[in-house]
Formats: structure tokens, C-alpha cells, sequence
């Protein structure tokens, strides 16, 4: 959610008020040239729950799944198997349908997967090097926006070992719940951006010697940069980007792979949102955002919406019938007047979200959505996930 | 709730109240309510957020926030006032430049070196550090100057519960990194002030697994981290209308039909059986909803803080919302 907008809005320019077209989860996962789905969107909104159980249901349809998820809810990992932070995919037991298919699940390590990255870049002790250096442990376990980062470079990791392998034929991911759900687009473009600014020359320039580029402006800025933040952090930024240099042509490549990977055809992005104006706000960005980046967008997910209770009593009539009983309570009628006025609740609740949700489909008429009732209890199980799964696959 | 019968407020000594909460839960909602209860016992405050997503400028229907105090909202008796600001860590990192180094040129020449942005999206911590930096600096105006007005408090609507102590913990975030020179040195001031008796830290949460869960880790990052934890404050509680008995019977199937049809008839409502249908079905989901929600309460209790309840607002936080919340805040002494 953000207020002023980087580019222009893509999409329709007036309101074509009509249904919005159902979102068919089976038929995206009977494509088989189907080979990731990315679910994101703000936090809070069930992306994790989402992925596994769209993960699980392309398993139980006899797809080789692997699902990567970010920050599980504890019971979830439990139930998958997937709670230790190892890195490494594992299988989820209790899948069942009739085919060969089969869900190894993980759990996304930061820290781990960028030291992988330095070990396999570097020479041995080049990594070393890297690897105890004070700013790198700081941006490895820390820097906002790392995560975002090692998501993409796991997923990655993940489809280069599924088609080198024929492990997987199909890829699940989650993204970190950022603070803005766009931050994960922008991770790696940020992430090369830095590592080819002009900060950072100046700061190897001295590792390399040429005492030309020791401008006055330079000597203003490494005065400034010492002043703010010490002689200590600048000369451990310079080793780092000493010892890394070597590294950045590899991570801007992969960056731009994983940028070329999500705008694939076998790509689809499933944005997920609850019924709030925050939530929908920000799918709305994001819904854009993949348009402008030419990112293939299989649908909305609307997550928690209150069941519909069809036609019948109003709200307004059933807050005024339980008025009446107000007066005179006596055992039966206290629950007649409380089923009322939950009924009344209910009523307002869905009112408001049908009108939020016709307001982003009349912005967006042509993103097939997914409406998925709040269900009374939370998802713990493989049974929970597959209840999700049918929720999502039938939508008329 | 810690204080039901409005005998005052539980943190009257607190300078700085810092919001957090997992997405989804209202920590924004709540951090807005707070400072307009604060005002309403005629002090001056200010709220600020830290994430760039102008969520004050949109609660309270403003145009977008820059980096300065704006009056948002002011009592009718002419006391009490809301000031809001936006905190960005480039505008903070600049204008604590130009305070202490009168960095005129060479604070340009930095911006032009991508120096300015190298700071604050990348070198980690000194991002935190300006944001909490600029709230210090905020809470702690002793004399009004020019432009500089003084606060009674400060209601900080601060990053997510999963972030809160790594985020408040400057100090320890910057250790490995920076050992001594000013942005050290401002660390451990502000610090002092939040490990204060002047600062309290609430969590806002919502009756569902996963948010409380975070919420009790987040306590214990806090105390790890010897950050004062202020209250939980449980947002969106359902109507609590039916009484155990119902619930079970609900749950159950055993509710007597044909008299809660007659009950509906009394109050002149055509019960057909769709109608009691579907009220029965309404009434099983609530039920079991409660039934959970009871467990993550006693949970919360278990946390051993202060708790207060907010209900569910069913047509959204609007404007009117948001003076509902305050109020509610005011009632339970949270303010």
C-alpha cells in the first residue's frame, strides 16, 4: 500500500460492472506445462495456508510438488514434517489420491541459503573470508528485504534441480510477508542496483589502488560515511566488498534469471488477499504491478470471506427483533435474540466485503477470483489443507 | 480487562507507546484509537509511522503525510490534539546530518554518492536506528522552539510483532557492526529511553492461533531484550451473546427447533425452516469459533500482562470507528 505510485496504473479505464469470472484451480493444475505457482500478497492473509494446501491438492492429482514455504504456523510445519529450519525438502507423509504424485515440503532457512551461495561461488577460503565478516553476518541475518531475496534465490535453486533431476514437476512458492507485498519483486532489482552503485565502486576503488578516483568528493564522502557510522563498519564494508567482488556479476546474472523465470510461461502468480480494504488494496497494486512486469497472473484468492447466508431476514430486521426481546429475557428467548444478532453481524460483515470486492472487480474484471469462506476453526492438518483445496477448486 | 471500572489510566507515566501487532490484526487501527484516547484527556500528542505505507493519511482521510507534524484531529473543548508524521530514513538520516554535522554540501555530495540511500536500505540497522532515532528525538522536545512543539506522548505504530524486538533492540543490532562513532552513540540514547519505565510496548492481536502464538514470542523477545511490555490488546472479539449452555447445544444439534421457531414468530418474524436453518448453522460456526477463541484467550491471559478487549467492528474501521476504539481504550485504561 503505498501512496504514490512508481508508474502508471495498468489496467481497463472505465467499470464493466458483470460477474467476475471463477478462478479453476484444477484446471491450472492439470496444465503440466505448469511448472511454479507464487502465492503472494500482504500478511496476515494466509498465503502459507494457501500454498500448502494448493501444494497438496496438485500432489493428490498426481503432480511431483514441492512447496516452499516461509514462516509456517507451528502445528502446520508439525503436521508436514517440515518444522526443523534445514533447508532441505523433505517428504510430506499422508498424501493420498490414486496417482504417482507425490509433495516433499521445506521451510525457507535466509541465512543458510545465502551462505550456500557464497560457499558454492567462492574459493574455500574466499568464502571463509566472507563468511566472518561482521557486515556480512549483518546483511545475511538481518537487511529487510534478504528474505524476499533468498526466496527467489531458492526457487531458483528449486527449478534448476527439478529440471536437472526430474525430481519435481511442479514448484509451490511462498513469499515472505513484507511490508509491502511488491518488496519481493523488487528484492533482487534492489539487491543489484546496490551491488552496482556507485557507493560501492568508490568503496573497492581503494582495494584496487588507482589513486585518480580519490577525488575530493570521494574523500568528503568516506569523511561523512566515517563520521556517521565509523572507521570500524567503513573498513569492514570495504573488505566485504573487496572479498565479494568477484561474487556480484554471479548474483546480478541470478537475479535477472529469477526475474526471467517468474515472466515465463510456465509461471502463474496467485495473489492472496482477505476481504479488507488494506488486504485488497494491496493485491490491487500487485495485480498491476505483475501486468506491467508482463508476469503471468492466474487469479485472486480472496481468503476468510463470511459465509454468505443467502437470501432472507435483513440486518436491520434481525437487529430489531432481537431489540424486542431485550425487554423481557427469559432462557429461550436469550437464544433467539442472540442468534439473531449474530445473524445481523453476519449480515453487515458480508455486505461490506461483497462491496470491497466488487469495487477491485470493477478495477479488474478479467483477474479470475477465488472466494474462500472463513472457516470456523484454523488449519492445523493434511485434512484441513485438503478441505482448503476443495473450497478453492469448486467455486460456483 | 485490566481496568473495568474507568478508575484511570494504566500507564499514566508512559512518554512513548509503541503499537505492534501480526498483519491483519489492526495494530494501525489500534495505534490511531490510542492517540486519540490519549488526547481526549486533553494532552497533545504525536502518532507516527515508520513503514512508508501512509496508513494515517488514509485512517484519517488526509492527503499523504510528509515528513512533518500535521495536525490530524483536535477536541472540541479545545484540548487535546493529534499531530501525525510520516518517518522515512532518508529524510531523518538528512536532517540528523544537517543538525549535528551542518553536513550543507556534503550531505548533497552523499545523496548524489547514493550514499544516502546505501544507508538506509542497506547497511543494516542504521535504518532502525534513524526511525527510532526520529521518534527519540520527538518524544524527548523539552522546550518549544520554532518549529519544534513538545508532546505530552508519543503513540508509535511500529513494524509487525515478528520484527518488534530486532527493531527496538538498536542497540544490539548495531553491535557487531559498529563499535563506537555517533550512530553508536545515538543508539545507546535511544536505548536508555526505551528500556525506561517512559516507554510501554503493546501487542495487538486477534483470538486465532498463529497471531497469539506470535504474540506470546514477541513478549519474550521483548523481556530477552529488557524492552517494557505495556498490554495485549485482543482486537476484533465476536459478540459474546450466547451464553455456554446454547453453545453446547448448538455444537451439539440439540437446540429445541420448534421453540426457537416460536420465539422467532413472537417477535414477528416469519420462521420458516430455511430461516432456522440457517440461523442454527450461524450459531454452530460461532460456537465452535468461541470455543476457539476461549483457548487463545486463556493463552493471552497466560502471557501475564495487562489485556484489553476490542470488538469486532462488522462494517469496517472507518473514521466513526476509530472514535469507538479510542473510547473503548479510554473505558478499559489503556489510556
Amino acid at each position: 500500500m503505498r501512496s504514490t505510485r512508481k508508474s502508471a496504473r495498468v489496467g481497463p479505464l472505465t467499470a464493466h460492472p458483470g460477474p467476475t469470472r471463477p478462478f479453476d484451480l484444477d484446471a491450472l493444475l492439470a496444465d503440466r506445462g505448469l511448472r511454479i505457482v507464487v502465492c503472494c500478497g500482504s500478511g496476515g492473509v494466509g498465503k502459507t495456508t494457501t500454498s500448502a494446501a494448493i501444494a497438496l491438492r496438485a500432489a493428490e492429482q498426481g503432480r511431483e510438488v514441492v512447496v516452499l514455504t516461509i514462516d509456517p504456523a507451528r502445528r502446520l510445519a508439525q503436521s508436514m514434517g517440515i518444522e526443523a529450519l534445514d533447508n532441505t525438502p523433505r517428504p510430506v507423509k499422508g498424501v493420498g489420491g490414486d496417482g504417482d504424485g507425490r509433495l516433499d515440503g521445506m521451510m525457507l532457512d535466509m541465512k543458510r541459503t545465502f551462505d550456500e551461495v557464497v560457499e558454492s561461488q567462492a574459493s574455500p577460503e574466499k568464502a571463509k573470508q566472507i563468511l566472518s565478516n561482521p557486515f556480512y553476518i549483518a546483511v545475511s541475518s538481518s537487511f529487510a528485504g534478504t528474505q524476499e531475496y533468498m526466496a527467489m534465490e531458492k526457487l531458483g535453486q528449486l527449478d534448476k534441480d527439478a529440471r536437472r533431476s526430474g525430481r519435481w514437476d511442479l514448484i509451490v512458492v511462498d513469499t515472505p510477508p513484507s511490508r509491502s507485498a511488491l518488496d519481493f519483486l523488487d528484492a533482487p532489482e534492489r539487491l543489484s542496483s546496490f551491488l552496482d552503485g556507485r557507493f560501492i565502486r568508490l568503496l573497492t576503488a581503494p582495494a584496487r589502488g588507482p589513486a585518480r578516483l580519490m577525488t575530493a568528493g570521494f574523500g568528503m564522502v568516506t569523511n561523512a560515511v566515517t563520521k556517521i557510522i565509523g572507521a570500524q563498519v567503513l573498513r569492514d564494508m570495504q573488505a566485504f566488498v573487496a572479498a565479494f567482488d568477484t561474487l556480484f556479476g554471479g548474483f546480478r546474472a541470478r537475479a535477472q534469471r529469477t526475474f526471467e523465470l517468474l515472466q515465463a510461461q510456465g509461471t502463474a502468480f496467485l495473489v492472496v488477499a482477505a476481504p479488507e480494504q488494506d488486504a485488497l488494496r494491496e493485491a490491487a497494486y500487485f495485480v498491476e504491478r505483475l501486468r506491467a512486469e508482463h508476469m503471468p497472473l492466474a487469479g485472486l484468492v480472496v481468503n476468510r470471506a463470511s459465509p454468505d447466508p443467502g437470501e432472507g431476514l435483513s440486518a436491520n430486521a434481525a437487529m430489531a427483533a432481537a431489540e424486542k426481546f431485550r425487554a423481557d429475557a427469559d432462557d429461550d428467548s436469550a437464544l433467539a435474540a442472540g442468534l439473531l444478532r449474530l445473524h445481523a453481524t453476519r449480515r453487515l460483515m458480508v455486505q461490506r466485503e461483497v462491496r470491497l470486492r466488487k469495487r477491485f472487480a470493477a478495477s479488474h474484471p478479467d483477474v479470475p477470483t477465488a472466494v474462500l469462506p472463513a472457516l470456523p476453526t484454523d488449519v492445523h492438518d493434511l485434512d484441513g489443507l485438503r478441505r482448503i483445496g476443495e473450497l478453492l477448486a469448486h467455486q460456483d | 480487562m485490566a481496568d473495568p471500572s474507568g478508575s484511570g489510566p494504566d500507564f499514566p507515566d508512559v512518554q512513548l507507546h509503541v503499537v505492534t501487532g501480526k498483519g491483519g490484526t489492526g495494530k494501525s487501527t489500534v495505534a490511531a484509537g490510542l492517540a486519540l484516547a490519549l488526547a481526549s484527556r486533553g494532552r497533545s500528542v504525536l502518532l507516527c509511522e515508520v513503514e512508508g505505507r501512509q496508513g494515517i493519511a488514509q485512517m484519517f482521510d488526509v492527503p499523504p503525510l510528509p515528513y512533518e507534524e500535521r495536525l490530524i484531529a483536535h477536541g472540541t473543548e479545545d484540548t487535546g490534539d493529534v499531530y501525525a508524521l510520516a518517518i522515512d530514513a532518508e529524510s531523518a538520516l538528512l536532517e540528523y546530518l544537517a543538525m549535528y554535522y551542518r553536513l550543507g554540501r556534503a550531505g548533497k555530495a552523499l545523496d548524489r554518492f547514493g550514499v544516502i540511500e546505501f544507508a538506509t536500505t542497506i547497511a543494516p540497522g542504521v535504518r532502525d536506528v534513524l526511525l527510532t532515532g526520529k521518534v527519540y528525538e520527538a518524544a524527548k522536545r523539552k522546550r518549544r522552539g520554532k518549529n519544534a512543539r513538545v508532546y505530552d506522548a508519543v503513540v508509535l505504530d511500529a513494524p509487525p510483532t515478528g520484527r518488534i524486538a530486532q527493531f527496538l533492540n538498536v542497540n544490539s543490532e548495531l553491535a557487531g557492526l559498529a563499535k563506537m562513532g555517533p550512530i553508536k552513540a545515538q543508539a545507546d540514547t535511544v536505548t536508555t529511553l526505551l528500556r525506561s519505565k517512559r516507554t510501554a510496548v503493546h501487542l495487538v492481536t486477534v483470538l486465532e492461533e498463529m497471531p497469539v502464538q506470535e504474540t506470546a514470542d514477541g513478549v519474550h523477545e521483548l523481556r530477552e531484550a529488557r524492552l517494557p511490555v505495556g498490554g495485549v490488546v485482543v482486537n476484533m472479539v465476536r459478540p459474546r451473546d450466547l451464553d455456554t449452555e446454547d453453545r453446547q447445544r448448538l455444537l451439539d444439534g440439540t437446540v429445541d427447533r420448534g421453540a426457537l421457531a416460536k420465539q422467532l414468530e413472537v417477535a414477528g418474524i416469519d420462521a420458516d425452516d430455511v430461516l432456522v436453518d440457517t440461523l442454527l448453522l450461524e450459531g454452530h460456526d460461532h460456537a465452535q469459533r468461541r470455543t476457539l477463541e476461549d483457548a487463545q484467550r486463556e493463552i493471552v491471559r497466560g502471557i501475564g500482562v495487562p489485556t484489553y478487549e476490542l470488538p469486532l467492528l462488522p462494517e469496517g474501521v472507518d473514521l466513526g470507528g476509530l472514535y469507538e476504539v479510542a473510547e473503548e481504550l479510554c473505558r478499559q485504561g489503556l489510556a
